[in-house]
């Protein structure tokens, strides 16, 4: 699995950020069939959970109506510099990582 | 009496010379519109936003792959090609095109896989596999904004004559050809879609109906399905042909890949 963190390339502490993550995954329904007409089983990114430095600042609990490969966008204060981590896990148990470095300059 | 005889002659024989004519051009779409000019906004913006277009998870997954030695050989692309952005520079831009190797006309999906097999001695990548569609999507990336310029000499015309063919050739059981769509009604409407002049510039793109990055093999079976005609296979001669013909319809419109389409 493939995925993509964009944060800005500096902040000023304080500073409003927007943070962007997109995830290639196929977020199967569990309402689709094969060809053959067997059910293609339910497989989402259920829980994915997002920090800074260490602290969580977003998670998300996703389901069958979100499309396939999804997007996410939020906004959070930037305090030091440091790392955002996105982390998250499918119904097959599948984990995923994806990090970024956020450099923080003082006023 | 033997006015209107004579001129009826001359009718025939006309008649009769156009039909060995070489086959007429359809007429071709003018001017040139990229697929991108018939989406809707949302849709324009989402392949504009180079982070939120999904089409570039698989750009950068192939550009990791790009890297990552493959086949007996322990190479990678890299190891060879070294930085895409530089030796893939244009390239897509020239395919379908015939590979001096393989002696036949190969589409960047074939290429590669030649190119695995003969050089990283790997297997081929299936096709519509996620690592081929991320090769292909990232060497066409490479590309974004060249022309479309093939090559139509004495070794790819045979095909694209055949690509004309099929171009214009009724088939399903809705009994209409590509031209019909295509070259005559473009710009109009089909329920609520407003039909586009069918150019391949954008793929491999990013198809909502897909939720996934497809190749134009894959988009040109979606018109045979759309057709009720029985799609050719992947890989089928036919396919290739049609990817040529559209290419030299389409020479002078610049890449998109990835596009995002509906």
């Amino acid at each position: 699995m493939v995925a993509r963190v964009q944060l800005p390339a500096t902040a000023k502490a304080g500073e409003l950020i927007e943070v962007r993550i997109t995830i290639q995954h196929p977020m199967e329904t569990g309402f689709r069939f094969e060809l053959g007409g067997k059910p293609i089983p339910k497989n989402v990114i259920n829980s994915l959970l997002v920090r800074y430095n260490g602290a969580q600042i977003f998670r998300a609990e996703m389901g069958s109506g979100i499309a396939a490969n999804p997007y996410l966008q939020f906004h959070t204060v930037a305090k030091q510099s440091g790392e955002i981590e996105v982390a998250w896990i499918d119904d097959n148990g599948e984990r995923g990582v994806e990090k970024a470095a956020l450099a923080v300059t003082s006023g | 009496m033997a006015k209107p005889l004579c001129l009826h002659l001359s009718a025939a024989l006309l008649a009769a010379a156009s039909c060995i004519a070489p086959a007429a051009e359809p007429e071709w779409p003018h001017p040139l519109k990229s697929g991108s000019e018939f989406a809707s906004q949302d849709l324009r913006r989402l392949q504009a936003d180079d982070f939120a277009n999904p089409g570039m998870l698989w750009v950068t997954r192939g550009a990791r792959l790009w890297s990552e030695p493959a086949g007996a050989s322990g190479q990678s692309c890299a190891a060879c090609h070294g930085d895409a952005a530089q030796s893939m520079k244009g390239v897509a831009a020239r395919y379908p095109r015939v590979d001096p190797g393989a002696g036949r006309l190969v589409n960047l999906e074939d290429r590669i896989n030649l190119c695995r097999e003969r050089n990283q001695r790997a297997t081929a990548l299936a096709r519509e596999s996620g690592e081929l569609l991320a090769l292909s999507a990232h060497v066409a990336h490479q590309s974004r904004g060249m022309p479309v310029a093939v090559t139509l000499d004495a070794q790819t015309r045979p095909s694209f004559e055949r690509g004309r063919a099929l171009y214009v050739a009724r088939s399903g059981q809705m009994n209409l050809a590509c031209t019909h769509c295509h070259d005559r009604s473009w710009g109009r409407k089909l329920a609520a879609e407003t039909i586009s002049q069918g150019h391949g510039n954008a793929y491999p793109a990013y198809r909502l109906e897909w939720q996934t990055l497809g190749s134009l093999q894959r988009r040109i079976r979606a018109c045979y399905y759309g057709l009720r005609a029985e799609m050719p296979p992947y890989g089928a001669q036919e396919l290739l042909d049609l990817e040529l013909y559209l290419a030299v319809r389409g020479s002078g419109l610049p890449i998109e890949t990835p596009g995002a389409r509906r």
